[in-house]
């Protein structure tokens, strides 16, 4: 059977003769396989966004004004930046329970250190932010040390963190937010010119991007996107970019809140898929026993991945209470945790690691935000809305596992 | 099919390992020289195992030399093996499923552009699939596309990669766990193929396999362990498999068995 070896490797044979992995093939296969695993879980999502914004729309006129677009965008920051580090967490396969009640603690450590001790706004949320990195710091370490389930670990958090949040918060139990930074963040919007300078930078920066992964593609031989495919890419995005601004430009404009959460999904988006660390989190999240044996501190990152969902959990607390204007006893309480975890999982993050993106925060966010606020249009009553987030969560998670039944049929995990 | 015969890769002098009352391996040699493949074989419980987890760092002998292209080595762990061009694919593959196959070719490896940021260096995937796709088009792999996720390949296709990213470092020698156990016929011959492929390039390849057929088509020497002693190397061309059966079986007949197990009535299929 060596007759394999009788050819040898001469520089690219025209033929497109099915043997070696050519990078013309990798280049059309890839597309294909992308579209139906990736992302047609994206496409899923945004069907999904578009039958409930339909269902909505003819329940009630006012669903797709602008002024309840500029609502519901401020009513899916916060959630939408503690579900990014839900993703992180989600990604290698663990869980982070204490997410909502470290948002509410973190925001009360800062309420507190401003409105009480007199700080400035920025080394008030610094030190929210480093609170949070040193919670997830002390449950990650407790997680990879003692090999506890992170699931088990972040439940004691919940608990415990509730009872520090109450400490912090002292007798009066409530923290009004006056200083006007922190107000700023959630109360503020770019209009006209600056939004959409802001809209333009957006699209001028995925342009440039595209543009230099080609130009890489190209220059290593490889095969990359043909213009047109480029072009349509840039197209769809200064669309979206664009209507964005123009729509919620007619209200109040471009929340800072929305920006902030957008270019936090950005970056981290970035880190995970373009960065080592980011592929060292998908390696552990996909066969943490392999990462280990290639070489991957896996403990390491498991580590810095609590301590980023924490941080990141305390950056939306910080939004949240920008939003209410105060931090009390119930901040971080309620659904917030449920909503922080079903958004991710809803837009197509695997509960079992290793799959999904950084995007499915914002999504998850705005399925689960367009539901809650379409079901406040229509005055229904919580347990309605309850009962039908839920259900949508379950179909969701149903959608998830079946996928991953598909996969253990067809190959392996 | 010969190898050459300059100084061995890799070799073990007289290496032993105990782990409690069990002898597993006892004065054990060994050697893999530079384009040759070499067969492991022996019953369960033969040390075959052990001896090559000596041979990867896993395990440190508790005699015995570790010698690599001629100097005497002291190994404290894995990384040492791997260092000196040691690789080492598993039985279970150790593959990330849910990543494409460059990423796993390169997996802890990775390779970054330039920038500024250290931490925020973005991956040079261009580099890492111009690389890969290149490897596996040396080796002759054929996938459907370096892209896709490895979980959805077929068990030859995914043993391949496992093989194939064991040379993305700087491997010389590379060490095989029961390649072919869970293949069908047409992918073990592809796996099969690419060991060849591996020794045409001039590394130095260790089998352990259960399946004497497969080690009769690609090796050239076969080294068998019985009880954690060598019961003997013979060269594939000289060599039928039943007198191998019997060196691993320790029956009377065989030319290195020395009887001194009492497998003598065991069946000729204990090889499967």
């Amino acid at each position: 059977m060596s007759t394999a070896t009788a050819t040898p490797s001469e520089p690219t044979p025209p033929a497109r003769a099915a043997a070696a992995p050519g990078p013309e093939e990798g280049g059309r296969f890839a597309v294909l396989s992308r579209v139906a695993q990736g992302e047609l879980g994206s496409l899923r999502v945004l069907l999904g966004l578009v039958v409930i914004w339909t269902i909505f729309t003819l329940a009630n006129d006012r669903f797709l004004t602008a002024t309840n677009l500029v609502n519901l965008s401020l009513q899916i920051a916060a959630t939408g930046m503690i579900s990014i580090g839900v993703v992180l967490v989600l990604l290698l396969g663990e869980i982070d329970l204490s997410v909502a009640i470290v948002s509410g603690l973190c925001a009360a450590i800062m309420a507190v250190l401003v409105e009480q001790h007199g700080w400035a706004a920025a080394p008030g949320i610094a030190a929210a932010v480093a609170a949070g990195a040193a919670i997830g710091l002390f449950q990650g370490s407790v997680v990879t040390r003692f090999g506890i389930p992170s699931f088990v670990v972040t439940l004691a958090g919940l608990i415990g963190w509730q009872g520090v949040l109450l400490w912090v918060l002292g007798s009066t139990g409530t923290v009004n937010i006056t200083n006007p930074a922190i107000v700023d963040l959630a109360g503020k919007f770019f209009t006209g010119a600056t939004a959409w300078i802001i809209a333009a930078a957006v699209v001028a920066l995925f342009a440039l991007a595209s543009l230099d992964a080609r130009r890489r593609r190209l220059a290593a031989g490889l095969v990359a996107a043909t213009p047109f495919v480029v072009a349509a890419r840039i197209a769809a995005v200064a669309l979206v970019s664009f209507g964005v601004v123009a729509v919620l430009d007619q209200d109040r404009g471009l929340p800072v809140a929305l920006v902030i959460l957008i270019a936090f999904v950005v970056v981290f988006d970035y880190i995970v898929r373009r960065t080592r660390f980011g592929r060292h989190v998908l390696a552990v999240g996909g066969n943490a026993e392999a990462a280990r044996r290639a070489g991957i501190h896996v403990d390491r990152v498991r580590i810095m991945v609590f301590v980023l969902c924490s941080a990141l959990a305390a950056c939306g607390g910080i939004l949240f209470a920008s939003r209410l204007l105060a931090v009390n006893q119930s901040s971080g309480g309620s659904d917030l945790l449920l909503l922080a975890i079903a958004g991710p999982v809803i837009a197509g993050t695997s509960l079992f690691g290793g799959r999904g993106t950084v995007w499915s925060a914002l999504l998850g966010g705005l399925v689960i935000g367009s539901i809650s606020n379409g079901m406040d249009l229509l005055a229904l009553p919580s347990s309605t809305k309850y009962m039908v987030t839920g259900g949508v969560l379950l179909a969701a998670v149903v959608v998830d596992a079946a996928a991953r039944q598909r996969r253990l049929r067809s190959g392996r995990v | 099919m010969t190898a050459t015969t300059s100084e061995p890769l890799l070799a073990l002098h007289g290496v032993s390992k105990r782990f409690g009352a069990v002898q597993a391996l006892d004065g054990v040699d060994f050697d893999v020289r530079a384009g040759e493949v070499v067969g492991l074989v022996g019953d369960n419980g033969a040390g075959k195992s052990t001896l090559v987890k000596v041979m990867s760092g896993i395990y440190l002998a508790d005699e015995g030399e570790y010698r690599w292209e001629g100097a005497a080595r002291r190994m404290t762990g894995p990384s040492d093996a791997t260092e000196l061009g040691v690789a080492t694919v598993y039985q279970d593959l150790a593959l990330c499923d849910n990543l494409d196959v460059v990423a796993n070719l390169f997996v802890g490896r990775e390779e970054r552009s330039g920038g500024p940021a250290r931490l925020l260096r973005s991956l040079d995937e261009a580099s890492m699939e111009k690389q890969a796709a290149e490897l596996l088009k040396t080796l002759t792999v054929k996938l459907p596309s370096v892209r896709q996720e490895v979980g959805t390949l077929s068990g030859g296709q995914r043993q391949s990669v496992a093989i194939a990213r064991s040379l993305i470092g700087e491997a010389k020698v590379v060490l095989l766990d029961e390649p072919t156990a869970a293949l069908g016929v047409a992918q073990t011959e592809q796996v099969l193929a690419l060991i060849r492929r591996l020794r045409e390039h001039g590394l130095g390849v260790v089998v352990i396999s259960h399946n004497l057929a497969n080690v009769f088509d690609v090796v050239d020497r076969i080294l068998v362990l019985r009880l954690g002693r060598k019961a003997g190397t013979y060269a594939v061309g000289d060599t039928s498999q039943e007198e191998i059966v019997a060196a691993i079986t320790g029956a009377e007949f065989g030319v290195g068995g020395n009887g001194s197990g009492s497998g003598g009535a065991a069946p000729a299929e204990t090889a499967r």
